[in-house]
Order: C-alpha cells, then sequence, then structure tokens
C-alpha cells in the first residue's frame, strides 16, 4: 500500500519520542555545564609537566630538558631551553633542568607523542579542557609554572597509568641504588685485595634490567 | 534527451553545453553553490550552470581546505605524519591511520602482531558502522527530512565514539596504529563494550531502515537519481560503496585480503542500478556485513603482544625504497605512496585521496538532473573535506 | 601477473623503438617500476589498459615527484704502479658530476577485471624548468582527470592532451608550484607569536616590538 512505508517511520519517531522521556538509552544529551560526564581515564587534552611532589614543583620536575618531545612534536609547539647549571633530580643524581619550556597550546593537536617519546616520564598528558581564554597569544602560551602539576595529580586522572609509571620508576631507582651499592663495594674490594678475581668483578657490573610492563620504550641515549 | 544518454557522454571537461533542451532556449543561469552551503559537506564549491532547472554544466572548485598536507608529512618524520593522517577523513580517523601504517610498515618490512590485526579489524569496522550510519544521515539531511535522520545517527555514532575515546583518548583524533602495532591494549573491559555495541547494532539497524528503506518519498526522490555505468565508474577510478553500487565486484579487504580479513566469512553486497538509492541500500547492507566481521573477529581474538618488539617509536628510517599501500576504507580506496631515501623523513608522502577521485564523475551523474538532485547526489558521494582538499 | 620485466618485454615487441626501461625498486616492497619515453607512453598505456592478459583498466593513483639537480660526488680508487718498483699507490680520485633534476610522474595501476597489481609507470619530464611537459594519459584513464590537474598545480608538469588543465588546490593566481623541493614560502603571511625561533623571528619582523616610549608607563611598570 502506498503510503505504509510512511506511516512505519512516523511509528519510529513517536517511538522515540515518547522513549526520550523515560527510558534511559533514547535520553542521550547533558545538560553542559551544570552536569558533567564522566571522563573516561583514556581521555587526553593538552599535555603537562610531572614534578615529584607539589610543595616544590619548579625544584622536582622529572624533565631533564633532552629536547627530545621538541623535535618529535608534529606541529612544534613545544619551546625548552636548558639550564646552564645543574641541580639533584628526585633520586640525588645531578640533572640539568629546562630553564624555559613553553608549550603554546593554540598549535598543540593533542596527539600524545611527545608523552610516547619521553624517556623520562616527565611529560603527561591532561585533561583539563576548560582553558578558554580572552587572550589569544599570551593566555595560550604555557610556560613551566602553568604546565608543572604534581605527580599526586597525575594519579587522580590516569590512576593506571600512574601506578605503572611510578612502579616502574621505583625499580629502575632500586636497580640504580643497588648499582651504586655495587660499585661502591667492588671500589671497596679493589681496595683491599689488589688482585680480584675476574669473575666477582662481572657478576656485580651488571644489574638486572628492571622489569618493564609496557611497550618497548627507547632508551634515552638512542 | 534521457537520463542515459546524457551519462554516455563521459567526456572529461567536455564542451557538455550540448544537453540543453532543444524544444525551448531560454537563457542559461551560472549558480555558485558553496562554498559555505549547508549541503555541500564543508568548504566545497559547484559552479553549476543551469538550463531552467536542469543542469547542462556543473564545475566542482575545490582548495578551500587545503594545507598541503603532503608537503607537510615530507617535512614531518614518520611517525610525525600518524596525527596529521587523523585530520584527513576526520569521520574514519581509524582507517586513515591504518591505511598510513600499512604503507610504512611495507616500506620497512615491518610484522605486525596477530592481535594488533584483530584490533585493527574490529576498529575498521567500527569506523565503517559510524562513517555508514553518519552518511546515511546527512544523506536524508540532504533529500530535505532535515534532522530527525541525523540525529538517530549520530546517537548511534556517539557510541562508537565513545569506545575510541575510551581506548585511544581522543573521539576522533585518535592517533592510534602505530608501525609494527597498536599503541595500547584493549582491556577486557574495552571488548566487552564493543561486543555489546555490535550486539545492539542490527536493532538500531532495523529502527533506521524502518524510517527510511521503505520510505515512498525517499524512493521517489532517490531512484533513477544520479545514475552512473560501471565503465565510467571504473574508469574514473572510482572506488568503495560507490563503485559496488554500479555493479562491480570489487572489495579491497576480499581483493587484496590485507591484515586478517580473509579469516572472516561476509559478503560483499552489490547494486545494480547505481543510483543514489543503491549508493544509500549499499551502505546499510555493508553495515550488516561489518556487524558479521566484527562479532567473529571480537569471539576470535588471540592474546598476545600487542605491538612488534622490534618496532621502533623514535628514529625509525626505512632503507631506501618506495611502496604504495592501501586498504578499503569507508569512503573507498585510500592508499598511502610513500619513497624513502634512508632519511627519517619520508621523500614523497602521497595520499590517494578516496573522496577525491570519486568526485572525478561528478558532473557526469549531475547532467540532465534537476539542481535538487545535485544535492543528494553529492551527498550520496560520501565526501569530507579533509579529505579532498588535503 | 607478469613480471616488470616480462611486461617491457612484450611492450618492446608490440612497440619497438619506444623507450621503456624497468626501474627498479630497492626497497622490501620490491613494487618495480616501468619507465616510458614520452613518444609511446599513451599507445603504451592503451595497449596496458586493453591488453587481454593484462587489462589494467583502474588507474588508481597518480603521484608527482620532484628530482631536483643533484651533486654526486663519486670517489674512484685506482692503484698506480710505482716506477721504481716500490709497493703500488692507491690514488684516490674525486669526481664531481651534476645528476640532471627532472619531474617525475608516477601511475599506479591495478586490473579490476582480473584483481591483479599493482602496475607502475613512470614519466619524466627533460627537466624542470622549460621542458616540464609528459603526455596526459586522461584520455585513457578518467582517473586521471583530477590527479593531473593536482600534479600540475603543484608541480608545474604540463599534461599535453589533458582536456582541462587549470590550478585545482591553489587559486587561480598563484604563482609557484608549491610541492617543488626547492619552494620557497612568500612572506605575506600574519605571523603569530609563537616560542619557536624561525616562526618567532618572522613574527618580530612583521610586528617589530613596541618603542619604550609608546608603552604607558604608569600601568604595570613595577616599581
Amino acid at each position: 500500500m502506498l503510503g505504509s512505508g510512511l506511516l512505519q517511520g512516523l511509528g519510529v519517531t513517536a517511538k522515540n519520542f515518547v522513549g526520550s522521556f523515560h527510558d534511559p538509552a533514547r535520553l542521550t544529551t547533558t545538560e553542559y555545564p551544570e552536569v558533567k560526564t564522566k571522563l573516561p581515564e583514556a581521555y587526553r587534552n593538552f599535555p603537562f609537566l610531572v614534578s615529584e611532589n607539589a610543595t616544590d614543583p619548579m625544584g622536582t620536575l622529572r624533565c631533564v630538558a633532552c629536547q627530545i618531545c621538541e623535535k618529535e612534536c608534529p606541529p612544534q609547539c613545544i619551546f625548552i631551553e636548558k639550564s646552564k647549571d645543574k641541580k639533584p633530580d628526585a633520586t640525588g643524581k645531578l640533572q640539568l633542568f629546562p630553564a624555559v619550556f613553553d608549550i603554546d597550546v593554540s598549535v598543540c593537536m593533542s596527539c600524545q607523542i611527545c608523552v610516547e617519546v619521553c624517556p623520562f616520564d616527565a611529560i603527561k598528558m591532561d585533561q583539563d579542557f576548560e582553558i578558554a581564554t580572552t587572550d589569544r597569544f599570551t593566555g595560550l602560551m604555557l610556560d613551566k609554572h602553568a604546565l608543572a602539576k604534581p605527580n599526586s595529580y597525575f594519579h587522580e586522572i590516569h590512576p593506571t597509568d600512574a601506578a605503572e609509571v611510578d612502579g616502574r620508576l621505583a625499580a629502575e631507582r632500586k636497580a640504580a641504588e643497588e648499582k651504586a651499592k655495587a660499585a661502591a663495594a667492588a671500589k671497596a674490594a679493589l681496595a683491599a685485595a689488589p688482585k680480584p678475581a675476574p669473575a666477582a668483578l662481572a657478576a656485580t657490573a651488571k644489574p638486572p634490567a628492571a622489569p618493564s610492563a609496557e611497550a618497548p620504550k627507547t632508551p634515552p641515549a638512542a | 534527451m534521457s537520463v542515459s544518454d546524457l551519462s554516455s557522454l563521459g567526456s572529461p571537461g567536455g564542451s557538455h553545453v550540448r544537453a540543453v533542451h532543444d524544444e525551448f532556449h531560454g537563457d542559461l543561469l551560472e549558480v555558485s553553490m558553496g562554498p559555505h552551503h549547508p549541503s555541500t559537506h564543508g568548504v566545497f564549491r559547484m559552479i553549476v550552470t543551469l538550463d531552467g532547472e536542469t543542469i547542462v554544466k556543473l564545475k566542482p572548485v575545490f582548495g578551500y581546505l587545503h594545507r598541503n598536507h603532503e608537503k607537510l608529512g615530507e617535512n614531518t618524520s614518520y611517525l610525525g605524519s600518524m596525527p596529521y593522517t587523523d585530520r584527513l577523513d576526520y569521520l574514519s580517523s581509524m582507517t586513515n591511520n591504518w591505511a598510513y601504517a600499512l604503507a610504512v610498515e611495507k616500506l620497512a618490512g615491518q610484522p605486525v602482531p596477530e592481535r594488533a590485526e584483530y584490533v585493527r579489524v574490529i576498529l575498521a569496522e567500527l569506523t565503517r558502522l559510524l562513517n555508514h550510519t553518519c552518511l546515511a544521515g546527512f544523506l536524508m539531511q540532504d533529500c530535505g527530512c532535515s534532522g530527525t535522520p541525523l540525529m538517530y545517527a549520530f546517537r548511534e555514532r556517539e557510541k562508537i565514539l565513545d569506545l575510541f575515546e575510551s581506548l585511544s583518548g581522543s573521539r576522533m583524533m585518535c592517533n592510534y596504529q602505530r608501525f609494527g602495532g597498536c599503541r595500547v591494549d584493549p582491556s577486557a573491559d574495552w571488548l566487552d563494550g564493543a561486543k555489546k555495541l555490535t550486539d545492539g547494532y542490527g536493532a538500531f539497524l532495523d529502527e533506521f531502515e524502518t524510517l527510511l528503506t521503505g520510505n515512498e518519498i525517499i524512493m521517489a526522490r532517490t531512484q533513477g537519481v544520479g545514475r552512473l555505468s560501471p565503465a565510467l565508474a571504473i574508469s574514473a577510478g572510482v572506488t568503495g560503496p560507490m563503485l559496488r553500487a554500479t555493479g562491480v565486484n570489487y572489495d579491497l579487504r576480499k581483493v587484496d585480503g590485507y591484515g586478517v580479513y580473509p579469516r572472516f566469512d561476509f559478503r560483499v553486497p552489490l547494486g545494480d542500478h547505481g543510483d543514489v538509492y543503491d549508493r544509500y541500500m549499499i551502505r546499510v547492507l555493508e553495515m550488516r556485513e561489518s556487524i558479521k566481521i566484527l562479532s567473529q573477529a571480537l569471539a576470535g581474538i588471540p592474546a598476545g603482544p600487542i605491538m612488534d618488539p622490534k618496532a621502533k617509536l623514535r628514529g625509525f628510517r626505512p632503507k631506501a625504497g618506495e611502496a604504495y599501500g592501501r586498504i578499503e576504507g569507508p569512503k573507498g580506496e585510500i592508499g598511502f605512496f610513500l619513497i624513502s631515501d634512508g632519511s627519517p623523513n619520508p621523500y614523497r608522502y602521497r595520499i590517494r585521496p578516496p573522496s577525491f577521485i570519486n568526485l572525478t564523475i561528478l558532473e557526469d551523474m549531475c547532467l540532465g538532473q534537476t539542481v535538487a538532485d545535485a544535492v543528494i547526489i553529492l551527498g550520496s558521494v560520501d565526501i569530507v573535506l579533509g579529505e579532498v582538499d588535503r | 601477473m607478469e613480471s616488470a620485466e616480462q611486461i617491457r618485454d612484450r611492450l618492446l615487441a608490440q612497440f619497438p623503438g619506444a623507450e621503456i626501461s624497468v626501474v627498479t625498486n630497492p626497497g622490501v616492497a620490491a613494487q618495480h617500476s616501468l619507465l616510458l619515453g614520452a613518444a609511446h607512453a599513451r599507445a603504451i598505456a592503451e595497449f596496458l589498459r586493453d591488453d587481454a592478459n593484462l587489462k589494467l583498466d583502474q588507474c588508481s593513483n597518480v603521484t608527482g615527484i620532484d628530482w631536483p639537480e643533484k651533486e654526486i660526488i663519486e670517489t674512484t680508487k685506482s692503484t698506480v704502479p710505482d716506477p721504481a718498483g716500490g709497493p703500488a699507490k692507491v690514488v684516490e680520485l674525486k669526481t664531481k658530476r651534476i645528476q640532471p633534476g627532472c619531474l617525475e610522474v608516477v601511475y599506479h595501476l591495478y586490473s579490476i577485471a582480473l584483481r591483479h597489481g599493482p602496475v607502475v609507470l613512470r614519466l619524466r619530464t627533460g627537466n624542470r624548468t622549460d621542458q616540464s611537459t609528459v603526455p596526459s594519459l586522461t584520455p585513457v584513464w578518467r582517473a586521471c582527470e583530477f590527479q593531473e590537474r593536482e600534479v600540475f598545480d603543484l608541480y608545474g608538469v604540463v599534461f599535453e592532451g589533458h582536456p582541462d588543465l587549470r590550478r585545482i588546490l591553489m587559486w587561480d593566481a598563484f604563482k609557484d608550484h608549491p610541492m617543488r623541493r626547492d619552494y620557497v614560502e612568500p612572506d605575506d603571511y600574519e605571523w603569530e607569536p609563537t616560542p619557536h625561533g624561525a616562526v618567532l623571528e618572522k613574527a618580530k619582523a612583521h610586528y617589530p616590538a613596541p618603542s619604550v616610549a609608546a608603552v604607558p608607563a604608569a600601568e604595570g611598570a613595577k616599581p
């Protein structure tokens, strides 16, 4: 019958119209900004710099200004200047730090490549999307003070990822400590006995590599 | 002069003005449709010459969204081009990623683990679902049923985008595939979510089809409109659902059998008129086949690594050579032609954009039709200007 | 499907005197290509399309490539025997030669009827300036129409016999060919202040820093 297809279609719209009042599957909108939808854990929007603690963010940045992210960034929105001097990082090792670290978020496309190439887990993706400003240039140019956020914040937004990173860093630090200890011990042994057995040295020279659950990361010196 | 006479003209860029009606000679009217016109799917422009309401000449004008993507690719590392491919056809970033990853893997001889191949199939078929659903919605918008089908389509699309977001971190700019695998391993929860969506999608399609497929107005509006002959379609390099709507059995998932597609049981739907209605129906039928592939892939996904352990992220330098890799994207054959000279950046980075090449025969399909038909013919080609203009 | 060498031999038998050579692809993909001379290119293309064994009915992709002039320094080592009868000397001879530049167009052909491919065709222009003409293959495959226009637009290759050779992505009044390797972008943009060196310099040149007198002294100045 001519028109039956039309009537069936109208039946569908009627079902959807009525359904949108009581069926949660058909009620799909939320009233932003009063109601906010929960973001998935993987959600990413602009990078931030991880600092070890919240009280001294500039002193405990993980970034060592190696400039890998600056080179790899596809739209070239990162600008880094290395420091002239060194200061101790979380493990007490002397490291360079970024004197200037700027990200132009009007250019950034949140592609996450800086995060993937960073060998120090120093830059991670944020979830803050309400950063509209009235000033197009300086307001969207984030310097290292605006970018630095503590590790606890990282745990808050990406708990799984943060736990994995912390585990890996702890293992690496432990390995480094053991290596230092072993080196000290070997030095002491060397001082005590002028001719040590070469086998003993070889055993202590290489500590076991830190276990990594993640996809293989490029070593920093590659 | 009938439609079939006109489509047999097929002379590229020749003088189509001889299609003017003989009975009466009015002045020809030149209308510029676009670049900012709701029916042109973005910043696309058609200079249409009309005799009364009949189209006698149609010249597409491109380039409003041109950003010289290929030059960007030559000045960026292999990895750095991956997020840019998201922005080609921004409705289906996952298949763009895959096409690029496939071309680079061909260039470098990089193997891909089995689990990653399954994940790629799952994501590509989800992309096909969302692209075809959107297209059906937009096509109906072009036909004049403003709003309702498009909103239903968007409601379903949003569910797929939620899956993409929870996996890759972004709804549309996924940047998910890597050379030699995928970036993140999907969790069991994610796979369950995808399975739930796949199981429910058939019911949505039933509802959508009840609304549209048998609708008398849509049939009257689209059947016999914008016909394309198989011979012209092949010669003009038309690919994807556009080609299959003319009855040519050519689906790269079957022909090339890339990835793990040969393991799945699915059919290739074919049309027999090559008109707008056929193009709509082909897409609906392809979605049904996609659901079949998805449920097989989700049931059979193996455990294992998601990235090849030897795959390199940084400092990726394939040795000198060239490779052309192509896959069946939702809009047609999307291919990448890469030439390496051994440096970290490709020497040449060429994209074969399906929707750009499918527009070659836009004029042939529109000649002799009315100006209102040009709108739905363009809608049925399924273009995204990010890819057309690059 | 036949290999590139087999196709070349068959073509040479069909078109005696045509310039056809195989360009080997050293990469893993090993998609070798056929370099055609301009004189027979269109006839060969038609033959490839209609040949019963090949039936390359679809031209999938048309790519332009720019090969600028390259200076190649070759080092040849030769041993010169010592006239005094001592050990022979090794002499290194460095020769410079200029590899002439050209523009190249690559066609990827597939067969829908026989489901094989790709066969890759290459056409080269004489040089990059005044001899930049190659025959158009649009009359053979309609798919080349827009893609050849794109190559004309972005590389400046002139396709002889193309029915509608106009710019396609750039605007008509645009002068240069932006995909060429030596293209220099015009300095007419509104450079925005960004942190990066090169762009920052350009931005500074376009927006000179305000002079000290122009800055209002009362506000913002710290004591």
